[in-house]
């Protein structure tokens, strides 16, 4: 079916009782696209609503009701293309897949099946270890998301609100390149990056704007790919990750007892971490595939696309590899960074015109530190970029040591303010006049004789000396003159 | 004088501009007719309220002097057209009690222009049928019988209760729709005129869908000035129809010169069937006769697929109707019958929802796209679809119109063909062909049956060139005289 | 062709369309008799012929990215043969 489109790596195997197996994963995204109103109708697309509330007579099907198409989602669709490296077909068919559902009004889901949008295209993945793995893509294609049915409101019936029903969805179909769950979290991870980056979908999936059917198989080493079972809308990246681990292991427990896989769709339960069969869709399909009668092919020309892709921003890959140019950020850091598209900006806020390095240190270390402990990102931690940069500017000016930033920081995140007001008001100002240190300096060595005689013996034990002096000096003293100092003094080196 | 229904659109046009009545007695008059010819049912819902109150917006717009084409006249709506506000069955047992909360863009186009609405009218069910005897709401009867007999006929199909309303004027003028052949042969079957018009000149919005892209609504009323009024009001652009085509209405009436001399007019020698009766045939000769004497030029010509369109068609309007009575499932509108789960719900309403030909055409639609089939029947009707419509292409090179006869036979009676489905879809074997290419067509009654019972002819013209079909077909009605209509039997 | 009842069983599953025993051995025949005559079809020769996209060629039309419509669940709902807060209602739905 699929080329191979990547080399095994055997750190990835998984060992069963027979020996080792690795797994194969591909996904198929579903995102919203992010837009005003609905894919054929002019009715909300707004996440939420009263029941039926965001539905027009043309999204609940009414008899005599048409389909018109939204041109920002289409611009939507092939901006999303083009963020993926992605052939995009200046000619594409809207199809209809027919089948019956209660959330389903007109009996068949206007998608786009023989001819999409969008063809092959490639996400790359950056791993925790360093390594870069391709990802292929194989099609993205424009399609209307169902109604949502409410099953827990009465014990033997079901409550349908269509306020979803019609909603424009970018399904992305991956080739089955990821082979572990960790590369299948990232690749969702990554791929809401780029959707996010470009704008075209929210990515917000406890809001299910992004969700996920995946197809996992396992095989032994060098085997053609097995039987595959597909996991319906898992819907948060934990949740992929978690029901790839168990289906992996329920894959191989079967086979190693000596079972056949069952092609099957399956559903995950987030209470349980299993995955299970779905029973409604146990029944063969035949969607009947054939061009929407009612739609026309949808045809733009290259000068369209053109004009789109003049107006891309700079997109993940790209702005990790200028970081990494620009500012020495290691491939980690940097990857880290420009994952969330603010985190990456306020990064360069902080960081242009300034030194690299020290906001490299402050943003990965103490930012990065308080936006974790407060589970939010980088810049709603509470310090604006100019804070930080101002900060910044104090340690590389001397005005500040680097330790005394660090109270400073704290403060900022604590109280706010700006950070030169606050090293004035508080007298943190560091000491660089070379005489009080001096004086300081001499302190120490008079008061503990015994411990000069030590250090000529044990050089290590300046260490010991300079913190004395920072002690005195309630920390101000600059370190680097303090170390200059004593050594001359102490007649080291 | 005549009694007001009676007259045409024109005429009731001039008689309104000139006070000689006012609307509202024209829909007084026409709502007694309606009343009195119950038997032929041809209304699903009678409207008269609706209709007196429209009138008297009417008279006063006249009276303002701000009449539009069509203020005043009382017209029959086919019950396939979305109404706002008044059940809409398409004739149809799913529909039960379907109160449509917005309006079709073609009968608001009418209401725009000052029509008034009568009711609205029986039909086959969701437009399947050839003789509308597929009705939820019974037959049809045509208000024509053959010369000494009382066998009812069928008034053909699906536009039935459009054709016999206006065959037996209760109103001068009624909309219909055209899948196969659904406004051209009922109009041919009762003595009337019909149009359909290019695919894309009509709005789709609000006509509940049989075949979407072989579906044109049009006209079908007594003479061919009024189809071109009629016409004139139902066309135009609509944002809400993805295939309803951007360009100018032309002043369909003003095509009606009178003047054909130096038109070529085509005679598809394909059209010439095996065991076509000698009536037909002597009426297409005597169509080209009118055609020579009035100085057009006959050119005879070929459509090599004709003989194809027909089971191409019987593909593919079965095959779109499959997937666009999808949504007849009992939860939305309509009818329900009770199930166990979701799925005996869908099976039992659809069951009884349905009658026996649109089950048919349900089950013939989803047969050829299941998996398997598609490209052994779907793929390749719509590939002779192509071939069909290019022969009309290579045909309009040379010739203006192409001149045929609208139907094999006149109408039959009812229950005649019913047992017989394919029987009964070679009916529609004249008409067609036209819908599978997107052209517009127009039927005009030429002449009667040995048995005195109408029979019609039919122009096919080019893409969007309607005014050469109303200024042809206007000679043929000049030529034909016709002059007949049926007794008053039903009243 | 030979349309044999379990075919028709099973389209008609697919449809949605309950089907009697008695239906079923109707529509045997009449679909056979449809389906031989549409074998007719297989005289013509189609390589290379594009099927049918649009009916007229034209561009497809297109909305701007505007909310005009809905905020009717009461009118959207009127016509449900079984609603309640505005929900469509059916049997239970088991996934």
């Amino acid at each position: 079916m699929y080329a191979e489109a990547r080399d095994t790596d055997p750190a990835k195997y998984i060992s069963g009782a027979t020996g080792d197996w690795e797994l194969v994963i591909g996904l198929e995204v579903h995102a919203q696209i992010s837009s005003k109103s609905k894919l054929f109708s002019g009715a909300s697309a707004a996440y939420g609503g009263e029941p039926n509330d965001h539905v027009s007579i043309v999204d609940v099907a009414m008899p005599g009701m048409l389909p018109v198409i939204n041109q920002f989602c289409v611009r939507q669709a092939v901006k999303t293309g083009l963020g993926l490296k992605a052939q995009i077909n200046l000619r594409s068919v809207f199809d209809r897949k027919n089948y019956f559902y209660p959330d389903l009004p007109q009996g068949y889901q206007i998608s786009q099946f023989k001819n999409p949008i969008v063809g092959e295209g490639k996400v790359q993945l950056d791993m925790k270890d360093g390594t870069r793995v391709e990802i292929g893509i194989e099609r993205l294609h424009m399609e209307q998301d169902a109604g949502k049915s409410v099953h827990d409101q009465h014990p033997s019936k079901s409550y349908v609100d269509l306020n979803r029903s019609g909603v424009a969805l970018m399904e992305i179909v991956s080739l089955p390149d990821m082979r572990s769950s960790e590369e299948a979290r990232t690749y969702v991870t990554k791929l809401r990056s780029i959707l996010r980056y470009l704008g075209t979908c929210d990515g917000n999936m406890d809001e299910g704007s992004m969700r996920a059917d995946v197809n996992v198989s396992v095989r032994k080493p060098g085997d053609p790919f097995g039987t595959r079972c597909e996991i319906k809308n898992v819907n948060s990246i934990r949740h992929v990750g978690q029901a790839i681990e168990y289906e992996a292991r329920r894959q191989i427990d079967i086979l190693e007892d000596g079972g056949k896989i069952e092609q099957q769709t399956r559903l995950f339960d987030p209470k349980t971490g299993e995955t299970r069969t779905m029973r409604s869709k146990e029944e063969a399909h035949d969607y009947r595939y054939f061009p929407d009668p009612d739609l026309l092919p949808l045809e733009f020309t290259q000068s369209w696309v053109d004009e789109i892709a003049a107006e891309l921003p700079e997109l993940p890959d790209e702005k990790r590899a200028r970081f990494m140019a620009d500012y020495g950020l290691s491939p980690y850091d940097a990857g880290v960074l420009v994952a969330d598209r603010k985190s990456a900006t306020y990064f360069e806020q902080v960081a242009s015109g300034r030194s690299a390095k020290l906001a490299v240190n402050w943003v990965m270390g103490d930012l990065s530190a308080a936006a974790n402990d407060k589970n939010v990102s980088l810049d709603q931690v509470g310090v604006s970029p100019e804070q930080l940069g101002g900060m910044i500017d104090l340690i590389d000016d001397d005005t500040i040591s680097g330790k005394i930033a660090k109270d400073v920081f704290e403060i900022l995140l604590a109280e706010g303010g700006d950070p030169k007001e606050i090293v004035e008001s508080r007298g943190l100002k560091q000491v660089t006049d070379t005489g009080a240190i001096e004086a300081a300096i001499d302190e120490v060595i008079a008061a503990n004789p015994d411990k000069v005689a030590e250090v000529v013996e044990k050089p290590k034990m300046a260490g010991w000396f300079v913190g004395q002096v920072m002690k005195a000096t309630g920390g101000k003293a600059n370190p680097q003159a303090v170390n200059d100092i004593l050594k001359a003094k102490l007649g080291l080196e | 004088m005549s009694k007001l229904s009676d007259l045409t659109i024109a005429e009731m046009r001039d008689g309104l501009a000139a006070k000689s009545f006012s609307a509202s007695e024209l829909a007084t008059d026409s709502i007694s007719a309606v009343e009195a010819a119950r038997d032929l049912n041809a209304f699903v819902t009678e409207t008269p309220e609706k209709a007196l109150e429209m009138a008297k917006a009417s008279d006063a717009r006249l009276a303002k002097g701000d009449a539009g084409s069509l203020e005043g006249i009382p017209l029959g709506i086919k019950d396939l057209f979305c109404t706002e506000g008044v059940l809409t069955t398409a004739s149809s047992h799913i529909l039960d009690g379907y109160i449509p909360p917005y309006e079709s863009t073609v009968t608001a186009n009418l209401w725009r222009d000052g029509a008034v609405m009568l009711g609205k009218l029986n039909c086959d069910e969701f437009a399947m049928g050839s003789s509308n005897e597929t009705s939820y709401y019974g037959n049809v009867i045509n208000p024509w019988r053959r010369d000494g007999s009382n066998t009812p006929l069928v008034p053909g199909g699906s536009s039935g209760g459009s054709s016999a309303a206006v065959a037996a004027r209760l109103c001068p003028g009624a909309t219909a729709t055209d899948t196969g052949g659904s406004i051209r042969q009922p109009a041919a079957f009762t003595g009337t005129v019909g149009i359909k018009p290019t695919y894309g000149r009509c709005s789709r919005w609000g006509i509940a869908a049989f075949a979407s892209s072989l579906d044109q609504a049009g006209p079908i009323t007594r003479t061919v000035r009024d189809a071109a009024i009629m016409l004139g009001s139902m066309s135009g652009h609509d944002e809400k129809d993805s295939t309803s085509v951007d360009i100018a209405v032309p002043n369909f009436e003003a095509a009606l010169t009178g003047d054909i001399r130096g038109m070529k007019i085509g005679i598809p020698k394909e059209y010439r069937i095996d065991g076509m009766s000698s009536e037909i045939e002597a009426l297409w000769q005597q169509g080209i006769d009118w055609m020579k004497a009035a100085g057009a030029e006959i050119v005879d010509i070929s459509l090599p697929h004709t003989k194809y369109a027909l089971p191409a068609y019987y593909i593919v309007a079965p095959a779109e109707a499959s997937s666009n009575l999808a949504r007849y499932d009992g939860v939305k509108y309509g009818l329900r019958e009770q199930g166990k789960d979701i799925t005996d719900l869908y099976e039992k309403t659809r069951s009884a929802g349905f009658g026996a030909e649109v089950k048919r055409r349900v089950l013939i639609g989803t047969y050829v796209l299941s998996a398997g089939y598609y490209d052994a029947y779907y793929l390749k009707a719509q590939k002779v679809r192509t071939l069909i419509k290019r022969d009309f292409e290579r045909a309009f090179e040379t010739v203006d119109t192409i001149l045929t006869p609208a139907t094999p036979t006149a109408a039959f009676g009812i229950a005649e063909k019913s047992d017989d489905p394919l029987a009964m879809y070679l009916n529609d074997i004249f008409t067609v062909t036209v819908n599978m290419a997107g052209l517009p067509a127009i039927t005009i009654p030429a002449g009667l049956s040995g048995e005195g019972t109408p029979l019609g002819l039919q122009l096919i013209g080019k893409a969007f060139d309607e005014v050469t079909l109303f200024r042809v077909g206007g000679v043929v009605e000049d030529a034909a005289g016709f002059e007949a209509k049926p007794d008053n039997w039903w009243a | 062709m030979s349309f044999d009842s379990a075919t028709v069983q099973k389209t008609a599953r697919l449809a949605r369309i309950a089907v009697t025993d008695d239906e079923a051995s109707r529509l045997e025949g009449e679909l056979s008799k449809i389906f031989d005559w549409a074998e007719m079809l297989n005289e013509v020769d189609v390589e290379g012929v594009e099927p049918m996209t649009s009916v007229m060629p034209m561009d497809l039309k297109k909305r701007q990215d505007e909310v005009t419509d809905g905020g009717y669940a009461e009118k959207v709902t009127a016509n449900a043969p079984e609603s309640e807060d505005h929900f469509f209602v059916v049997p239970k739905v088991v996934e």
